[in-house]
Parts: C-alpha cells; structure tokens; sequence
C-alpha cells in the first residue's frame, strides 16, 4: 500500500448565501484546490463528491459529473458518496484507498451541500433521514432529539452538566471569531449559551451547529510524487471508517460511538502514534454533547471525563490539546456533504502554519474525526508533517 | 405488536420543541427510548405527563403507528 499525502486544499466561506447554488459551492472550491495543488483539471484522475441530500434540499440528482463538469474535469471516474454527515469523510477515506492501492494518483476530492434554501422545518425533516425512519423518526425524533437524548444518559451516568456542555459552545464561538471563513462570528457567553431557545431539552440553540451552506475539496497523490506539486505536503498517517446500527434505540450504549471508538482504535494503530501524541483536533461538534464524547471515544481522556476536560479550558487554543480550532461545526458551520473534507482542510491549514491568527503553538500531528447520523458511520483520519 | 402491550423503563428522553415539518403542530412533545423486561429498546412518543429515566411507563395506544406511552399508573 502506498503513503498518500494531501497536496492541496480549497475551501468556501460556510453560511447562508441566497445568491449562491450548490454548483457554485462545489466549482469554486474545487478550483481553488487545484490552483493550490498546482494541478490542472485535466490532470485529475478521478473525482470523489460527498453529499449528503443534494437531491431533497435542491432538487438536484447525478451530482459529482454535474459539479466535475464545473470544474472542468470530465472523462474520468465522478462518484458521489453519501453517509450522512460523514458524506465526504467517507468520499476522502475511499479516495484515499484508491490512491494508496496504486489505481491512481491524482484524486480530487469535494464535499458540498446547500441547505438554506429550506425552512428550518424541513431542514429539520431532511436531516432526520439519516436516521431510522421505521423507528425513531417514524415517532418524531429529530436530530437534535437524538442527541438530546444521548445528552442526557451522559449527564445521567456521568454527572455531566449543561454547564460542561456550554463551554464547548462558548468555546468554539470563541474560535470561530478568529475564522474568517467561519459562518459564525460572534463570541458568546457561557450565560447566553445556557439561556439559549430550547430546541430538543436538555439541548438549546447553542448545542447545535448550524444550517449552512459550503464546500470544501483537497486533493491527494502518492506521498512519492507529492513534491513534484507542492513544498508542504501533508501526510495521511491513519485513516479508517467504520460503521454501527442506525438507529439509536438499537445501540447497547448511546454514551459512546463504537464506530468512533473502532475508527479511532485503527487510525492511531495505522499510524504507529497513541493519543497522547495527538496535539490538536477538529471533532465533529454537530452538537455540544458530540465534541465531549468524541474526546472520550478518542481515548484523549477516560470515559466520562469529556465534560470536565471541556469546562476546564484544556480544549481551548492555549490549551494542553486544542479541539476546533476552526470553531468546528458549531461556528464555523455545517453544511453537512462538506463538513468532513472541510476538516481536513483546517487540519492541513494547520500542520502547514497557514491558520493566521488560529495558529496552533503544536501542529505537526492532528487528528479529524467526521461522524455521520447517530453514530452509523465514522472516519477517523491522523494527518501530520 | 406484543412488546408494547407491557410496560417498560425509560432509559432516555427529551422534549421537541423544534419538530420536523410533519409533526410541527405536535410540538413540544416528549419522546423516549424504552426498555423492556427482555432487555430491547424501543423509541415512543410519551402522552401526558413528563417522564424522567427510570421511570415505568406504560403502553396506551397506537396513534397513526406512533407507539404512544405514559407513567405507569
């Protein structure tokens, strides 16, 4: 199997852009990644899409020949991949594959979605077709009701308290501030959070990422032939998906991601490095509750200790192990089919010291983690220098 | 639908406030993941008043194939 390395990255701005459409979105991120990459359109190999709901939020099916096209790659392998919120995480994990088995070498890989041309009601109904819709969303469930619950066994079992879960709010506010691709850029406080209209209870609006739209893309080449188009590349270490039961009511634990745990397990093992060697992170914050699990499921502390670890700044970007720099999901947005490979965008952004005034002190050795619905599917990547 | 005819033991809850478009005249209400004597879970929709982990709860009736429940009388 071949080493494979990230040689470019292109991102949008995330947010609400009426004027914008999900092609738009695509093109000028993979545009902007092949002008990063020094690669031309025609020099691609075959391209990866993620995209979660194209269809329903848009209206718009056959997506990756229909934004390749866009960017003026046409003739080779269009694919669009689809696991939810883990749509293009899974996209750039068989990118990945690809490349490193020696089918090719020079992959591009995009993730889009355009959400804000829908109320937040039928947002709401789109998005909870990543669940089970015979079961939990047959009898109303919401994402956001998903995670409330999960929230709330956590706070059950573990003492876990809203306070805790604030602060990953106000945290990542703090972040996403400092981000000028953020779709949020407003510091909050830890009153406004816990005041915040309810949404699902224990959760309010400042647990829940939100509604964007946005693209992100990167491109990859055997880590061999990285140099001949870039001074920086970035190599992939680790990398694995894996996958559980959709629905959450069939999980034997809803206070941790197996899949996340599993992914995890094989990335550190595939990249010879433990968690204690992870200097920084992008977690997928799709709720405040998420970021706290994710950094027990990834072993960076002991089952149960998430919340504490969040509220005692240790996560913050002057702390032992910053975690969403980019002010994650919750600020700097979550159009969904983006969300994975606009990760590892700012991890590369990072490792690379190109993250302006969000640069990490440490930043040779980060980790992604793209989740998808409630836990279904998981991607786990190690990128360093 | 058998396992619904017994009662049950919530294991989580939450209350929508913000439903999906279908169930938006329904909002707030409480859903929960259950579980049964034999141990598998199940997500309902819970009727009248609230309902903490731990509690019994009840099966009442199906409305429109919505499993609906309530604290154990």
């Amino acid at each position: 199997m071949k080493a494979v390395a990230v040689i470019g990255i292109g991102k949008t701005a995330f947010g609400a852009f009426p004027d914008r459409d999900l092609r738009s979105l695509a093109v000028e991120a993979g545009q902007k990644c092949l002008a990063d990459a020094h690669v031309s359109a025609s020099q691609v190999e075959a391209f990866y899409l993620g995209n979660f709901a194209g269809p329903s939020f848009v209206g718009q099916n056959h997506l990756a020949p229909y934004v390749a096209s866009g960017i003026g790659i046409t003739n080779v392998p269009c694919t669009r991949f689809e696991a939810a919120c883990a749509s293009s995480g899974s996209a750039f994990f068989h990118a990945v594959s690809s490349v490193a088995s020696g089918m090719y070498d020079l992959v591009l890989v995009g993730g889009v979605e355009k959400m804000t041309s829908q109320s937040t009601a039928k947002v709401t109904e789109i998005l909870a077709g990543a669940g089970d819709c015979s079961g939990e969303v047959r009898v109303g469930a919401t994402f956001p009701a998903l995670f409330a619950m999960i929230a709330r066994r956590h706070m059950h079992q573990f003492g876990t308290t809203r306070e805790m879960m604030a602060a990953v709010a106000v945290k990542n506010h703090a972040n996403g501030a400092k981000n000028p691709l953020a779709h949020m850029r407003k510091v909050i406080t830890m009153e406004q959070a816990l005041a915040g209209k309810p949404v699902s209870d224990p959760l309010t609006v400042y647990d829940c990422s939100l509604i964007s739209d946005g693209a992100a893309a990167v491109m990859i080449a055997p880590l061999e032939r990285a140099r001949e188009f870039t001074d920086k590349p970035v190599k992939i270490l680790g990398i694995a998906q894996t996958s559980d039961s959709v629905a959450l009511d069939s999980k034997e634990d809803i206070t941790t991601f197996r899949a996340v745990r599993m992914a995890g397990e094989k990335a550190y093992r595939m990249a010879g490095v433990t968690a204690r060697d992870i200097e920084f992170a992008e977690l997928h914050d799709c709720f405040t509750i998420a970021e706290i699990i994710a950094t027990e499921d990834l072993e960076f502390v002991p089952k149960g200790q998430g919340g504490p670890y969040a509220i005692e700044g240790r996560t913050c970007l002057k702390g032992e192990r910053p975690v969403n720099a980019s002010g994650g999901l919750k600020a700097k947005g979550h159009p969904v089919g983006a969300t994975g490979v606009g990760q590892i965008c700012d991890v590369v952004m990072q490792i690379r010291g190109e993250a302006g005034e969000l640069q990490l002190a440490r930043h040779s050795l980060g980790l992604a983690e793209n989740l998808g619905g409630s836990g279904a599917t998981a991607v786990v990547t190690i990128l360093g220098a | 639908m058998s396992k619904a005819s017994a009662t049950a033991t919530v294991y989580s809850e939450t209350v929508v406030h913000m439903a999906p478009a279908q169930f938006t005249a329904d909002a707030p209400y409480q859903i929960a993941i259950v579980t049964f004597a034999d141990e598998s879970r199940r997500t309902v929709r819970i009727a009248g008043e609230r309902v903490q982990i731990g509690d019994a709860v009840e099966f009442i009736e199906d409305r429109n194939s919505i499993p609906f429940f309530r604290r154990a009388l």
